[in-house]
Formats: structure tokens, C-alpha cells, sequence
């Protein structure tokens, strides 16, 4: 659903909507993946991100989301350059992610490392500063960044939505959406789930510390 | 959030309410959110739109590339064309100060597109200003503005990259139309012939940016599409109408998009970035960006 206030917005650093602050929010995200900024990023752009993406600062604003920086953090336009004392190595290619089926021209996937955890996504950028991630470690996924989400893959046991959906309630968290996928019956279930409040940090580590929960993130709201 | 733009209008006449009311109210109901608390973010934007016009108009910025700027300045300090002293050159001006603020990597509020971001804030401002309208009325008229966007972004696309031009100044110039003609003391109906006079007005217009970047033509398109919405909004209030449905010109709009060569799509691969001045400037240009 599209929010009147994503159309009269975001409040940004120019010059481009799509590749400079939806750039951002794609590197905010991935930034998440690993719970704060990267050691090291390969990032792949992908159509027309790699075709205008310097002349549009696309680099700038994805290294920038990676370091924390909002779409509207006017040291975007030095992101590059701080990025070496911000303790961030990055990398930028261009790549054709185009396979079975077509992908949105403005999409790039990011690998990111920090201490033992590494993560790779795919986001494209939908016009408007709107993002739609579309897959997390080869999950399928739909993640619009406009809620604050918490992202896990535990094993596929009975019982786990009720487990975690009674954990959430408990902290008084109320879930706006929850999607469940896996790759085979008996595999590894991934869930996403996009909740009102912002979770407190103990109820991720909580999660995580269920023992079929294999590992555990929350994303942070970067839209509406 | 509507997904029909006529869907709103039967809803705000059979209320006897405006199209800001109704978008206000679906807003709310949405995102859980109160009236005031949405009002009070569309000022927010409205007080960034008034700083970036005033930025601009200051005529002292460059872009990255140099590509553009000091345009803005010129119409305020230039000679005097036959639309001097009018609304209409204030609008240009304003516009291009907004797009010269972006190009700088300055903050704006984008709205559609940060592409677009030049249309709305001097068609709005511009009439509100000469008029002497309330903030209260641009506050309302950027609620409409957000709802004909919003049915743009489900419909079509706002993007230049999916759609070209027509998806950025166009949609632009489709919501500032409405919003202005509703701000200006017209009914939804005539607010909706409005966006359909605009938007048909910029129906395949291609995005060619010089070297992929948001300056050349862009900067120019927001003044020119303001110009649309002007003439639009003219029309709009004198009683013409537009036969075929605005829900339909913003379908066509999308339809269009859909068959654009990708070279006209914010790749740098055709129209006036594939001139041969075109692809001249910009190897000179990035050149220097990638020296700065």
C-alpha cells in the first residue's frame, strides 16, 4: 500500500530519488543484516544502477546507508571518502542479475561481512525512494523497509510462529505482517516479520537464543 | 490509499468534501496514524519545499559536473519576457531553483521523484503566494497532490528508470494540477480534469539525462512541466474538460512506459544524452567528477 507521505517525500539529498535516498535505505537495510556497519561490502549494481549510478551518487548513498547515514544526512556527499575511518572496505561492480526471470532495473545485491556474520540481499529501488528487498541469504522475501522488521532462520519445527508471535505479544509488540518461507519441507524456515513498535534489542537476543533459531536480525524502519 | 483517482472523487462530492479530506482520512485510517499528526509532516515538507526555492533562487549553485545552475536566479534578475511580472515566471523560477538544489546534492523534498522535485513546491508556492493563501491551504493541497501520486504509483509508475519522464515531471505535473485547481477553489471533478489536461500533456516524454545524471534536461523539465500544470490548471478552472478519464491518461501513462525502449529510461542510452554534444559533455563532466 502506497503511503501518502512516501509520495510527499522523503526530505532527501539530492540528486535522485531512486538511486541516491532508496540507494541509502537499500545499504541501511543490508547494514542491519550484520547489526552495524560492515567490515567489508561487495556491492553489485545491477541495470541501471550500474549504468548512472556514479553520476547519481548511487555509490555514495548505499556506502553512506551502510555507515548508518539517513537519505537526508548531508555527509552522503562524502560517504566514500569517510568510509575508510568509518572502518568500512567496500567494493562496487556491475553485474547483469537478469536469470529465469527479469529484475527491476534499479537493483543491486550486497554481500556484507562483520565479525563471524556475513549476509548477502538483493533490493531494487521502485521510484519514489520506495524499496522492496527481494531476497535475504536465498530466501525469497518481501521487505519494504517501511516497518521495523525482525528477519530469522530457524529450523522447521512445530510451533515456532506461536512460539515467537507469544514473544512479540509479550513485549507488546504488535505484528503487522509475517511471512514464512522454505526451501523444502523439513528445511530451514525463514521468517519475516514487520512489527509497529521498534523491538528492543533483548527480544532479538531472546529470539536468538531459542535453540532452533539459528540466527536472528532487526531491521530498522528506513521509510514512511 | 486510493487505486482510483475517481474513486476519491465520488467519495469527497458525496460528502460534500474536498480531495484533501478524503486522502487526509484514508491516510489515517492506513498507516494508524491522526490527521494532525499527517498534517504536521506535510509542513514539515512544505517548510523544506520553501528553503530549497529560496536556495536556489540565491543563484550561486553548481552542480557536481557543472552541468547547471544560476538559471533560477535569472528569471528573477534577467530581462523581462512577456510573462514578467506574472505568476507564471515566478513558477519557472522556482522550479528550476528547487532542481538546481538537488543536482547540488542539497536537501529537497522529493516529491513525486527528487527528479520531479521542482514542480510541485513552485506551482503550489507560486499561486499560494501571489494569491495570498494560508500554509493551512498548501498543506491541504499537498494531501491531494500525495493522493493523485499515490494512485500514479499504483496505476503506472513514478519511476524514470520503469516509465521515462512522463513517470517523474509528468506525474509531477498531473499532482500539482489537481492540487492547485482544488487549492484554487475547484471541485474535485475539476481537479480531476486537471491531472487528466496535465498528465496527457506529458504523455511519452522520455528521460535522457546527460550522462545519466539528474541535471540536463531535468533541471529544465521541472520548468517546463510546471508550465503544463499552469496551462492545466487554467483550463481546469475555466470549466474545460478532458473526455478521456484521468485514471485512464495515468493507465496510458504506464502502458507507455512499459513499451519505452530502455534507452529512454534513465540509462543515458538515447534522446538528448545521446546527442553528440550530449555524449560530449558528459565524458567531460564525469571526467571532472571522478578528479573532484
Amino acid at each position: 500500500m502506497v503511503s501518502l507521505l512516501d509520495i510527499i517525500g522523503p526530505v532527501m539529498v539530492g540528486p535522485s530519488s531512486s538511486h541516491t535516498a532508496g540507494a541509502c535505505r537499500l545499504g541501511l537495510l543490508a547494514r542491519g543484516l550484520v547489526g552495524g556497519t560492515p567490515e567489508r561490502a561487495r556491492i553489485e549494481l545491477h541495470g541501471s544502477f550500474a549504468r548512472t549510478g556514479e553520476g547519481h551518487g548511487t555509490d555514495k548513498a548505499i556506502a553512506g546507508g551502510l555507515m548508518g547515514y539517513r537519505p537526508d544526512d548531508e555527509r552522503l556527499r562524502t560517504a566514500l571518502e569517510t568510509a575508510e575511518r568509518e572502518g568500512l572496505a567496500y567494493r562496487f561492480e556491475k553485474t547483469s542479475l537478469d536469470e529465469e526471470t527479469e529484475v527491476h532495473p534499479n537493483t543491486v545485491r550486497i554481500s556484507v561481512e562483520r565479525g563471524d556474520r556475513s549476509s548477502t540481499m538483493q533490493g531494487s529501488s521502485l521510484g519514489a525512494g520506495r524499496i522492496l528487498v527481494t531476497n535475504i541469504d536465498d530466501y525469497p522475501v518481501e521487505v519494504h523497509g517501511n516497518h521495523h522488521t525482525i528477519v530469522l532462520v530457524a529450523e522447521d519445527v512445530k510451533g515456532s510462529i506461536a512460539r515467537i508471535a507469544g514473544l512479540l505479544a509479550d513485549n507488546d509488540l504488535n505484528i503487522a505482517t509475517l511471512r514464512l518461507t522454505r526451501k523444502e519441507r523439513g528445511g530451514d524456515a525463514f521468517m519475516v516479520i514487520e512489527v509497529d513498535q521498534e523491538p528492543p534489542v533483548a527480544v532479538r537476543d531472546t529470539i536468538r537464543d531459542l535453540e532452533w533459531v539459528r540466527w536472528a536480525y532487526r531491521l530498522d524502519k528506513v521509510s514512511g | 490509499m486510493f487505486t482510483n483517482l475517481m474513486d476519491a472523487v465520488r467519495a469527497a462530492e458525496t460528502r460534500n468534501l474536498r480531495l484533501a479530506d478524503v486522502a487526509l482520512e484514508a491516510e489515517a485510517k492506513d498507516q494508524g496514524r491522526s490527521v494532525a499528526d499527517i498534517r504536521a509532516a506535510l509542513l514539515r515538507a512544505l517548510v523544506v519545499m520553501r528553503g530549497a526555492i529560496e536556495r536556489g533562487l540565491v543563484g550561486d549553485l553548481m552542480s557536481n559536473s557543472g552541468l547547471v545552475g544560476g538559471d533560477a536566479a535569472k528569471l528573477r534578475t534577467g530581462p523581462a519576457g512577456p510573462l514578467a511580472g506574472t505568476p507564471f515566471r515566478d513558477v519557472l523560477a522556482r522550479a528550476l531553483a528547487v532542481q538546481e538544489v538537488n543536482a547540488a546534492m542539497g536537501v529537497i523534498v522529493a516529491a513525486p521523484t527528487a527528479g520531479g522535485a521542482g514542480v510541485l513546491p513552485a506551482v503550489l508556492t507560486g499561486l499560494a503566494d501571489a494569491k495570498g493563501l494560508s500554509d493551512d491551504l498548501l498543506v491541504d493541497a499537498l494531501a491531494t497532490a500525495g493522493l493523485i501520486g499515490a494512485v500514479v504509483a499504483e496505476r503506472a509508475s513514478l519511476s524514470g528508470a520503469e516509465g521515462g519522464c512522463q513517470a517523474e515531471t509528468g506525474a509531477a505535473a498531473g499532482m500539482a494540477a489537481g492540487a492547485a485547481t482544488e487549492m484554487l477553489g475547484g471541485t474535485p471533478t475539476q481537479a480531476y480534469h486537471a491531472v487528466a489536461l496535465a498528465q496527457q500533456g506529458t504523455l511519452g516524454l522520455v528521460c535522457d539525462p546527460l550522462g545519466g545524471l539528474v541535471e540536463l534536461p531535468c533541471v529544465f523539465r521541472n520548468a517546463t512541466a510546471a508550465a503544463i500544470a499552469l496551462a492545466a490548471i487554467e483550463m481546469a478552472l475555466a470549466g474545460v474538460t478532458f473526455a478521456i478519464p484521468a485514471d485512464e491518461v495515468i493507465d496510458t501513462m504506464g502502458e507507455i512506459g512499459r513499451a519505452m525502449d530502455v534507452r529512454y529510461r534513465e540509462t543515458a542510452g538515447g534522446g538528448l544524452a545521446a546527442t553528440p554534444t550530449g555524449r560530449r559533455l558528459a565524458r567531460e563532466r564525469l571526467v571532472q567528477i571522478k578528479k573532484s
